[in-house]
């Protein structure tokens, strides 16, 4: 049984949907801190391919292309000690309440 | 190595069930608060500044299509330019004053003949040529597009609106580890008399992945 | 950072161009860059691509070590897919990584 992200051949009938959706800023900003980490040496292509395919089977169907992104990046930022899961939830519920 | 939980795999509370913001377009869905908090974390730290995220955003918006057509329709114009992007991309690009980021990996380019036709997907994630066509169109990261395009590309050409016939060779190019695959689709008939700038026109991104010919000069009111 | 090809302290290249090879058949657990699909599948090597740092190294944080020699390998489609709809002269082509491959 292949990994979720391995997706070559597996069952499907639907149409390439062909409709491009128009990106939110908060994609295009999580886009650009990916290139900009990884200039900085603070991100590798094969870590973030690794740290999306760590995500449960169950997320990576459901998320989007930059949800997992996201996901990604939160993994390698706590992964290299670069944030700590305490800061980042405190972060979170900081700009949750004020928006 | 223990990889640290992640945000919507049920186990910290927060289940993509319980977030409308999965929802693609919600502005401030959980992961769009969830990258903010990033992001202001690491210009907290000084590890980068606003302006640096921001500059980035314009950078990866600079690339298109657009370029990746230029350099199609200089191919087709020059035949020395063509063999030297065949065999070396890089320096034919360099020709083309366009200077690549670091840490753009490395290019190859395949061209399609009446008798040969590529098409680039990736089947992992999402490898796409970006220092020549920008971020890759939503549908080549789709499930769908991942999983049928090895199995069965004539019928995704075909939905593309190309319908090739068994005379010619189909071969699906699985672009999932240091390469990039850029396709030098056919000139089209009846553009010998085009200039550069005309035939790059005709050049479409997705001519440039493989789903489609490039346009005919009359589907762009030049013939 | 660049993990572009690297010319030396890799992993000498064992393959040529028109060799027949097979991609192994593994899991080995981590991060890997060989589809499911293509392992057991034999094939040509098309070209050698260069010599890369080995990606299941470099995602856990590792040097990459020794760096890989990278081919483009060509299978015949009818080959990899038995209920392919197309000229059995169709083919497909995916890059594998030196340490997947074995002679034929």
């Amino acid at each position: 049984m292949p990994q979720v992200h391995d997706r070559g051949g597996w069952p499907n009938e639907d149409p390439i949907d062909q409709e491009e959706h128009n990106l939110s800023d908060w994609e295009r900003r999580v886009d650009a801190m990916h290139n900009v980490l990884s200039e900085k040496g603070l991100r590798r292509t094969d870590e973030m391919r690794r740290a999306i395919e760590s995500l449960d089977p169950a997320t990576y169907e459901a998320c989007s292309y930059y949800e997992r992104w996201t996901a990604a990046l939160e993994i390698m930022l706590l992964e290299k000690g670069v944030i700590t899961r305490e800061e980042l939830d405190g972060k979170f519920e900081e700009i949750r309440n004020r928006v | 190595m223990t990889i640290p939980e992640t945000p919507g795999n049920g186990h910290d509370g927060h289940d993509h069930e319980d977030h409308p913001g999965m929802a693609h377009d919600e502005e401030m869905g959980y992961y769009a608060l969830r990258a903010r908090a990033m992001e202001a974390l690491l210009v907290e730290k000084g590890i980068c500044s606003p302006d640096e995220i921001q500059g980035m955003v314009d950078r990866v918006e600079a690339r298109s299509p657009a370029d990746g057509a230029r350099v199609v329709a200089r191919a087709w114009a020059d035949p020395e330019f063509k063999a030297l992007l065949l065999s070396d991309p890089e320096a034919a690009l360099a020709q083309l004053g366009y200077s690549l980021p670091v840490t753009t990996p490395k290019l190859d380019v395949v061209e399609n003949t009446d008798k040969l036709h590529h098409l680039v997907v990736c089947t992992l994630c999402s490898c796409y040529p970006r220092a020549l066509l920008g971020r890759p169109p939503d549908w080549y990261k789709s499930l769908a597009y991942r999983s049928r395009a090895v199995v069965d590309p004539r019928g995704v050409i075909s939905e593309f609106g190309l319908d090739l016939g068994d005379d010619v060779e189909v071969l699906v190019l699985d672009s999932t580890a240091d390469l990039r695959y850029l396709v030098l689709p056919r000139r089209p008939e009846g553009s010998q008399e085009m200039t550069e700038e005309q035939l790059a026109e005709l050049v479409t991104r997705d001519s440039m992945i493989g789903v489609t010919n490039a346009r005919s000069p009359q589907a762009v009111g030049a013939g | 950072m660049n993990q572009g090809p690297t010319s030396s302290g890799g992993e000498s290249a064992r393959f040529r161009a028109g060799d027949e090879v097979r991609v192994r058949v593994d899991n080995p657990g981590g991060h890997f860059r060989t589809p499911a699909y293509i392992q057991g599948q034999a094939g040509r090597v098309h070209k050698l691509c260069g010599v890369f740092p080995n990606p299941e190294s470099l995602a856990y944080g590792g040097d990459g070590q020794p760096a890989q020699p990278l081919y483009r390998v060509e299978f015949s489609q009818k080959q990899v897919w038995p209920e392919y709809r197309g000229p059995v002269s169709d083919k497909i082509h995916v890059d594998i990584y030196q340490h997947w491959l074995e002679p034929v």
